[in-house]
């Protein structure tokens, strides 16, 4: 199948390695990969922080990038939900790399393996605007050599947010310490989701504490392929 | 009670701080939370009630002028009397007037938020009357000169050892210990001689029914109810959003508070009454219909839906802003996610503008909310309300810069080139630690991932 990327503008700038194992797991896959160049950003951050005009520009440049994609794939359930949410024609074509590969291409094992005990924290777009369900667990547990243990008030926010983060940087913080002693609290050496963004906040937190865990995409455990 | 109107972000500051207060709600808003799941978990055609809930309330909002006007006759004709207040001060003054017909100087009241938001009790006392809250959570708050942080259990950031102390300074007559069931042995002692005594008392609503007139109070004590059947003068001050069409309309509503808000199956008293009846209960009835910004809320399309809410406080149980802030820092009687956007509604957006960036849009809100409140979406309308107010400052300069760089790959290329310069003096060992300006408040408590040396788009381009 031929999926287009769109890597959102957190993971094209900042978390660029995010976007190489999401093209690592689907071309291991058999499918192919095309990256629209005039991608930037879907408008998220705009609408949030109450920019609506420019938040609504980027999602109309985004609607016009991928015009003629049919099957589109991001690496974040909070901008795949977003942009469903504002264009609801998007359902069906625009997927969160999860959802694509449980639902939309019907794997579970990629073929990957990872010796790592792994918490999952499903990030709340994932779960209340993406809705991508139990994709994220089964293809977790059809890893290899990876030991899934849960995470206590899994549901609960990381404090991200988007420019909550700053505007409310005591609440956020308040956030987050309380979600890293949870993480912490598994014994997991690696804590994954499928927000860089939120992956930012968590690992951001857990660099600072000194914590010994780390906050990897999905897409970067799935890429770790069987030998 | 007393509002602070501090800016969220520094009163959550102050609240953060306080151990306590973190601990107290911690626990408490666990407690509920956990209640509340199991009880709804029960109920096969829950979301049904919820769409029932929320299409009762889109069809009242809708027709409110005439079933206003039909609540107005059917109270008239079960012999009561309908006022009409058009902000706070009327309805205060409505309130005194009557008490003053009646040389009260002492009534009681039923918990009611409406009377909270209005400022009643200031008002009566400026006149020369003592409005009781009869409410134990209340009553712990007016004892001690406090006010409410939580819809329904306004002492949620009191324990029981400081409401043992508080009460040995004021109304116990003998030792108490910190055992619940005596603390509440000394409010009913206390509150009982007052109910046998009081000739008026003030409640607000639950619901109002506008085919029939018919009041109804919801609680758990019991104490409203001996406001409300033993005094011979009862006001009831009501929200005009308050209003369901028909009887029994109340029936979705009763399933659905309950199990909402305390995380019971049923409340254990519910009060219902229609106009007087002659030698039982009050010979006098009056409703104040109060709208205090209620018909501007209204008028706007999405801001409206704020108007469903049957003050469940669910939201404020799952909100993980407000269950590490506790109630105080968001400077209305009505916290948590509601408050964010009721309030700012209410008063007008100029005089709450903090309040809508108060949530970090996680949703649980309106997972939980049984009216189905879109709460997030209404947090995101009023923000660029806030913003639209506010005009040009560094934050509008930064985000018009941003959409530019995102306007084209070039750019963006560009910006993230100025970028990696100006990040280079703070990245040490891959991470940025410290930054100065509005971005401290990120790096004071986590560290920041820099912009990476090798874009994904550089990888591609380099890579075919």
């Amino acid at each position: 199948m031929r999926v287009a990327l769109f890597i959102t503008c957190i993971g094209d700038t900042v978390t660029p390695e995010v976007g190489r194992a999401t093209v690592s797991v689907l071309e291991r896959l058999g499918h192919e990969v095309s990256f629209p160049a005039g991608q930037t950003c879907c408008g998220q951050m705009h609408l949030n922080s109450g920019y609506r005009a420019e938040g609504d520009r980027l999602a109309a440049r985004f609607m016009e990038v991928f015009d003629d994609c049919e099957v589109i794939v991001s690496p974040s359930s909070s901008c795949v939900g977003t942009m469903r949410e504002r264009h609801p024609e998007l359902h069906g074509r625009l997927f969160e790399l999860s959802e694509l590969l449980v639902h939309k291409l019907g794997v579970a094992d990629v073929g990957a393996a990872f010796p790592h005990r792994v918490v999952y924290h499903p990030t709340c777009h994932s779960l209340r605007v993406a809705a991508v369900g139990d994709a994220p667990l089964r293809l977790l547990r059809a890893v290899d050599e990876l030991e899934l243990v849960d995470l206590p008030e899994a549901r609960e926010c990381c404090g991200f947010g988007g420019t909550f983060a700053i505007k409310n940087a005591d609440t956020s913080a308040a956030m987050v310490i309380d979600k890293c002693a949870a993480i912490a609290a598994t014994g997991a050496s690696v804590v994954t989701a499928l927000d860089s963004s939120c992956l930012v906040q968590i690992g951001g937190r857990l660099s600072r504490q000194g914590a010994d865990v780390r906050a990897l995409h999905l897409a970067e455990i799935l890429a770790h392929a069987r030998a | 009670m007393s509002e602070s109107r501090q800016a969220f972000p520094a009163a959550a500051h102050e609240a953060l701080a306080d151990r306590r207060l973190r601990a107290n709600l911690r626990n408490a808003t666990a407690t509920i939370r956990a209640k509340r799941d199991g009880v709804v978990a029960e109920v096969p055609d829950w979301e049904q009630l919820r769409e029932a809930g929320r299409a009762i309330k889109a069809d009242v909002l809708a027709r409110l002028d005439e079933y206003l006007l039909a609540f107005e006759a059917a109270v008239e004709a079960g012999g009561g009397r309908v006022h009409w207040a058009a902000d706070a001060a009327e309805a205060n003054a409505l309130v005194l007037a009557i008490a003053r017909t009646h040389e009260v100087s002492e009534l009681v009241k039923v918990k009611s938020l409406t009377t909270d938001e209005i400022g009643l009790n200031a008002a009566l006392a400026a006149g020369g009357v003592h409005a009781l809250e009869t409410d134990l959570a209340e009553l712990i708050l007016q004892l001690d000169g406090d006010w409410s942080s939580h819809i329904l259990v306004p002492a949620i950031h009191r324990n029981r050892t400081e409401i043992r102390d508080l009460f040995r300074r004021t109304i116990a007559q003998e030792p108490v210990s910190d055992d619940p069931r005596e603390l509440a042995e000394v409010a009913r002692r206390y509150l009982r001689e007052r109910f046998l005594t009081a000739r008026m008392a003030v409640s607000g609503a639950n619901f109002a029914v506008a085919e029939t007139g018919t009041v109804c109070v919801v609680e758990s004590e019991g104490n409203g109810r001996m406001c409300t059947t033993l005094p011979s003068v009862l006001v009831t001050v009501l929200g005009i959003e308050k209003l369901v069409p028909t009887f029994t309309d109340l029936e979705v509503f009763l399933q659905l508070l309950p199990r909402s808000s305390t995380g019971e199956r049923m409340n254990p008293y519910t009060s219902l009454w229609t106009g007087i009846t002659p030698g039982d209960g009050p010979q006098e009835f009056h409703v104040i219909l109060l709208d205090a910004g209620r018909t501007r809320v209204l008028a706007d399309e999405v801001g409206r839906q704020a108007l469903h809410c049957i003050r469940c406080s669910a939201c404020l149980n799952v909100c993980p802003v407000y269950s590490r802030t506790g109630g105080h820092a968001y400077g209305s009687v009505y916290p948590g996610p509601i408050g964010a956007i009721l309030t700012p509604q209410l008063r007008g957006i100029e005089h709450a503008a903090s309040l809508p960036f108060a949530s970090s849009l996680c949703g649980a809100c309106y997972e939980v909310c049984p009216v189905k409140i879109d709460i997030p979406s209404v947090l995101l309308h009023l923000r660029a309300k806030a913003v639209q107010r506010r005009g040009g400052r560094g934050e509008a300069l930064v985000m018009k810069a941003a959409a530019w760089a995102f306007g084209g790959r070039r750019r963006l290329a560009t910006a993230l080139r100025l970028g990696r310069l100006a990040q280079r003096p703070f990245v040490r060992r891959g991470a940025i630690r410290r930054l100065p300006g509005p971005l401290a408040a990120w790096t004071s408590t986590r560290d920041l991932r820099p912009l990476a040396s090798e874009s994904f788009r550089e990888w591609w381009d380099h890579r075919t």
